[in-house]
């Protein structure tokens, strides 16, 4: 994607948004306009430098870094002596050929893709039944905002708390219905789908969100004429509503996606990862070999973050893609 | 007649499926008034008929050094966040200069970086400068939480300003720098309120950079204090629940003041139409 591309696609959305209108004409530089035009670019970038130094020391500097200390073997000591000698691909090979390996792609893919579908599905359901508009549905649909705002480890202990084996609520409502207790957070087959629970109720809300104003922007004329060809609930659904917010889906699948890559509160404060790796991702990996001992072993660590980077940014890549696709450009 | 019987038909269905998303927020409250003796009663109790306030006693006795620091924190981020990304906003949105394009991608990738690895980055560089367990470096590190998205905010807002008001301020004599000043920023009150309610609930509910960057701080957020006291004392849930009960207190307060702003920057951080 070429820089003219995304100045073009930036200025049709200006555009869109019925408001950019003619380009600026400056009234009294009929003499010299281009030197006016050169002042407006220094202008420009005048006003962007702090961002672009702040991008440069605080993203692209912080990534140089974690690039280079993957390649290195660095050690506490590496931090006082100054010394960490050439790893090349060694911290790679590594990680690839940890047994902690398989299980985290696993339970990334897992984590990911369950998450995604419930999250989307659920949160469709309700931006199309809230848009029936009844009474108070307006208050109910920002009551449904709640889970996504409060702090994830607030959410996540509430969790952890709701699933303990031995006092938790959930288990006692199972127990009503004669079911025995179940070991949500420390057997290995139930910590994954524990995290998973957890991590779906927190992403409905940013899904009813964004799909409900998708909704919204499906011309009512639409649906009158469907009715008229007494056209079903059900039907308009799958005919209509679906089919006309295919582009909005895409975008909230995609960005859903990258942000589910990168969860990490809820798995490590309900389960640490554990218990062993059942409920080990990624991003829990390189956090547990980089904070999770007294002895930081940044180097393997910083390799499994690359590792994630590379997977998020290919979904975000598909994203902005997809993004550019709905603008009208 | 039958449509508003179907309506609030509606209604009820709607009150139970907001009653089955809260109730874990509804449990979160109902242990934090529980008295500790009966927090491994079976079946729990589903109501605190008989309330205790002795988790939030401990929440003031113990966890008001947390708070503070989060306050400072969080406002901290938000001038942090606006100083740098209204100018720039203004750029790309009206001064339009060649590479603005880019930029603006730049910023929309950044988004998409994992935090674990921005807060490795940071560890290594923090602990060569000495910066470790500070206030400022984790100011800087959860800023980049919200700038990124504190310019896509204010360029979609920008871009709204009509040219004429821009022009008009030209031909008074203004410059870039006074009509961003007296005009543009002014105008863009309401997103300036969004970027900061974000960037303040984004910086204050951070854990990833408090426990990497922070972990051994004599002054950590309200995050770290919920998660030492997960760690050091497993039976007092009253209390962890009470500290997180009022960690919420900013969320809740932005959802009851500001609810169109938080939909609108849900919505304008993904969409932009």
């Amino acid at each position: 994607m070429t820089a003219t591309e995304t100045r073009s696609g930036s200025a049709a959305r200006g555009r869109g948004r019925g408001a950019a209108g003619p380009e600026p004409v400056a009234p009294a530089a009929g003499a010299a306009p281009r030197r006016r035009r050169l002042k407006g670019h220094w202008a420009g970038w005048a006003f962007a430098a702090p961002v672009v130094i702040y991008l440069l020391v605080f993203y692209a500097y912080p990534l140089v870094r974690n690039l280079e200390l993957s390649f290195r073997d660095y050690t506490v000591r590496s931090f006082i002596d100054g010394t960490a000698p050439f790893a090349g691909f060694d911290n790679y090979i590594a990680v690839l050929s940890d047994a902690t390996f398989a299980p985290a792609l696993l339970n990334t893919t897992l984590f990911t893709l369950v998450s995604i579908v419930f999250q989307y599905s659920l949160g469709l359901a309700l931006a199309v039944f809230f848009f029936r508009r009844f009474p108070l549905s307006g208050t109910l649909r920002a009551l449904f905002l709640v889970p996504w705002l409060l702090p994830l480890l607030v959410s996540a202990s509430t969790w952890s708390w709701m699933l303990n084996s031995d006092s938790g609520v959930v288990n006692s409502f199972l127990e009503a219905f004669g079911i025995g207790q179940v070991n949500w957070l420390t057997s290995p087959q139930f910590s994954l789908i524990s995290v998973i629970v957890a991590n779906i109720w927190i992403g409905i809300p940013f899904n009813l969100v964004i799909l409900y104003s998708g909704l919204q922007s499906i011309p009512e004329e639409v649906y009158e004429a469907a009715s008229i060809d007494g056209a079903n609930g059900w039907q308009k659904f799958w005919r209509i509503t679906f089919p006309l917010l295919r582009p909005v889906s895409a975008i909230t699948v995609l960005l859903g996606l990258v942000y589910t890559l990168k969860v990490f509160d809820i798995i490590w404060i309900m389960t640490k990862g554990g218990p062993g790796s059942s409920s080990t991702t990624f991003a829990i990996w390189s956090y547990r070999l980089g904070f999770g001992s007294a002895l930081p072993d940044l180097s393997p660590a910083a390799a499994v973050g690359n590792l994630l980077i590379v997977i998020a940014l290919v979904f975000g890549f598909i994203y902005i893609r997809a993004q550019r696709r709905l603008d009208p450009s | 007649m039958t449509t508003t019987r179907r309506r609030w038909f509606d209604t009820v269905i709607g009150l139970v499926l907001t009653g089955i998303m809260l109730f874990p927020i509804y449990w979160m409250i109902n242990v934090s008034l529980t008295k500790s003796g009966a927090m491994r009663q079976d079946p729990p109790s589903l109501f605190p008929f008989d309330p205790t306030f002795e988790g939030y006693e401990a929440v003031l006795s113990q966890q008001l050094p947390f708070l503070g620091t989060s306050f400072v924190i969080g406002i901290g981020t938000v001038v942090l966040t606006v100083v740098l990304s209204a100018p720039a906003a203004y750029a790309l949105a009206k001064l339009r200069m060649p590479g603005g394009g880019a930029l603006s991608f730049v910023l929309l990738v950044a988004q998409m970086i994992p935090g674990i690895i921005m807060a490795m980055g940071f560890y290594a560089i923090y602990l060569n400068l000495g910066i470790l367990n500070s206030i400022p470096g984790l100011i800087l590190a959860d800023s980049t939480l919200a700038v990124p998205f504190g310019v896509l905010i204010f360029t979609a807002f920008m871009s709204g300003i009509p040219n004429e008001l821009l022009n008009a301020a030209k031909i008074d004599g203004a410059g870039n720098w006074r009509t961003f000043r007296s005009i543009v920023l002014p105008v863009s009150r309401n997103s300036i309120v969004t970027v900061s309610l974000f960037a303040f609930l984004w910086s204050w509910s951070d854990f990833l950079f408090a426990s990497t960057l922070d972990g051994g701080g004599s002054l950590q957020p309200i995050t770290m204090g919920i998660y030492r006291y997960i760690g050091n004392n497993n039976q007092e849930w009253n209390a962890i629940m009470a500290t997180a009960v009022v960690a919420s207190i900013p969320a809740a307060v932005l959802l009851v003041v500001a609810q169109r702003y938080v939909a609108a920057g849900v919505t304008a951080g993904a969409v932009k139409d």
